[in-house]
């Protein structure tokens, strides 16, 4: 058996986008910028894919570019604002500290390069206020950035909320929104966003290939030179097997987004629920409600994630943790902490996330699974053995 | 595979989990904020470790270093335990990954913990040699100064 419960990770390519992607490898394999037949047949859908995803964003097909992914199209975005605003003597980025490292590195190298950066806390339950963001809104702001649903605990940001108060001061909006694009609804224009980052893995799209909106209007710097492709924007001859994979992907999940929704949040609902009644000392990290419809994410006193994680692969379930041995850095999560937890709790975070294909089945075996893998590994840690004393 | 079979067999069926009530020696270090927890139980005769039991607050690679430095140390004279190096333990596990090297530097000093503690209730002196403070974890009373 396996189970698969880490769709925040990457997610199964569906068949549908399988078999669109197909003949674009071995019949239609023309270079998009050819002016001959079989050129213009790949730039014919490459354009008509353009169209469905513009469409579903709801954004005009000119206002997108298509990438490698999700951390290419959150570098062009916040390094193109950051870029006009010092044009205009704006070097002031307003950004949260639950974002994605695609998100917080490039801070990290624009504050090197003089940029002020502020990056705002969040409530416990995992979200950013917008009325913070409008408090930290200054004369110099060039960009607010802020994600569109945590890829660690999936909670959702009040994006329509920022976008207005961003609109009301003529401030440029990206959100990453990475997590949310096929998941929850996004219109780009109801909710004033200027510029949003997908990747298409995460809607069981394939790998490598992504998309950025920019809103008409804002001038993006291209981060890679060569050929015009994507109109100068981005060069690289285009990807066209995964542009056309990326959209029936996307068409797919959108078709059927309430009735996946409705299902996932049902499971994640009764997953919480049990393990936490199964679990004592243990915890559901970011707001219950206010969530992506297929994300998990626990943490358990007295034990460490990646133990958890590998007793849990090797009863077949394959899962994440924000743990510091996890991440290769020696602290846990940047966004366990930033919702308050402290760092012992935080190394005994779990991470479960779910796509449609994942089963009321699955969501037994894991039920079952969790309490007592949990309590082997409490069963040898000193940790353990101290909270237990400090109860009595 | 991150880690080499004998780490996942050491951690998936860890040796000598548990704990001695009537322990002559126990050594607890790391901490928690850090991640990682090991303590050892000893029992020693005639100056050698009849038994030996740990208890692991920690990764997969923490538990195997503890499952294998017990391993090691058990039935040996407590000379020899005091010889037990992190490079003895990693090379006895094939290898660890780079970034888990502290995990077997943790058990060296659990087992050195354990042994200080058993000398002190024996009331003998301890060998400034072998209990030397590597700065890598909070083992010493240097404490939390020195966590990484």
């Amino acid at each position: 058996m396996l189970i698969y419960a880490d769709n925040a990770a990457t997610t199964a390519v569906s068949k549908k986008a399988v078999e669109a992607m197909l003949p674009y490898f071995t019949q239609q394999y023309g270079n998009a910028s050819s002016i001959h037949t079989a050129g213009q047949m790949a730039n014919k859908a490459m354009q008509e894919a353009r169209a469905d995803i513009s469409n579903i964003l709801g954004c005009e097909p000119k206002e997108l570019i298509f990438t490698s992914g999700g951390s290419e199209s959150d570098n062009q975005a916040i390094v193109s604002a950051a870029l006009l605003g010092a044009k205009k003597g704006k070097k002031h980025i307003i950004s949260s500290k639950i974002e994605h490292h695609a998100v917080l590195h490039v801070l990290d190298k624009l504050k090197k390069e003089g940029y002020d950066i502020t990056l705002l806390d969040v409530s416990p339950e995992g979200i950013v206020s917008a009325a913070d963001v409008e408090a930290a809104i200054r004369e110099d702001t060039a960009l607010v950035t802020i994600m569109f649903a945590n890829n660690e605990i999936g909670t959702l940001q009040p994006i329509a909320e920022i976008g207005e108060i961003c609109k009301k001061h003529g401030v440029i909006f990206h959100t990453d929104a990475v997590q949310a694009v096929g998941h929850v609804p996004i219109n780009v224009k109801e909710m004033n966003i200027d510029m949003l980052s997908f990747s298409a893995h995460k809607f069981h799209g394939p790998k490598g290939i992504g998309g950025l909106y920019v809103r008409k209007g804002i001038r993006l710097s291209p981060l890679i030179e060569g050929g015009a492709q994507e109109r100068g924007l981005r060069a690289g001859t285009e990807n066209v097997a995964a542009i056309v994979g990326m959209a029936a992907a996307l068409k797919e999940q959108v078709e059927n987004m309430d009735k996946n929704a409705e299902k996932l949040k049902k499971m994640r609902d009764r997953l919480m629920d049990s393990v936490l009644a199964a679990v004592p000392r243990s915890r559901v990290n970011g707001d219950r409600q206010k969530r992506l419809p297929g994300n998990v994410s626990f943490c358990f006193e007295g034990i460490e994630g990646e133990s958890l994680l590998l007793m849990l692969d090797s009863m077949g379930i394959c899962g994440s943790s924000g743990s510091a041995c996890t991440s290769g850095s020696l602290d846990p999560s940047h966004v366990l902490l930033a919702i308050g937890l402290p760092h012992e709790i935080a190394h005994g975070s779990l991470r479960l996330t779910f796509s449609e294909y994942n089963t009321e089945e699955e969501i037994d075996y894991i039920i079952n699974a969790v309490p007592k893998v949990v309590s082997r590994l409490r069963d040898m840690s000193p940790m353990w053995e101290r909270i237990v004393k400090e109860d009595k | 595979m991150l880690y080499s079979e004998k780490v996942m067999d050491h951690f998936m069926n860890p040796r000598n989990v548990g704990k001695i009530d009537d322990a002559d020696g126990v050594g607890e270090v790391g901490n928690a904020k850090c991640g990682d927890i090991m303590k050892i139980y000893l029992k020693v005769e005639d100056d050698i470790i009849t038994d030996v039991k740990f208890n692991t607050f920690g990764c997969a690679s923490a538990i195997a270093t503890s499952s294998i430095a017990t391993e090691m140390i058990k039935g040996k004279p407590i000379s020899e335990a005091l010889k037990l190096t992190n490079k003895a333990v990693v090379e006895a596990l094939d290898g660890l990954p780079p970034v888990k090297i502290h995990c077997s530097v943790l058990a060296e000093e659990a087992v050195k913990a354990a042994v200080a503690d058993y000398y002190k209730k024996q009331g003998k002196e301890l060998d400034e040699e072998f209990f030397s403070c590597s700065g890598c974890c909070s083992a010493c009373e240097h404490g939390e100064e020195h966590t990484h």
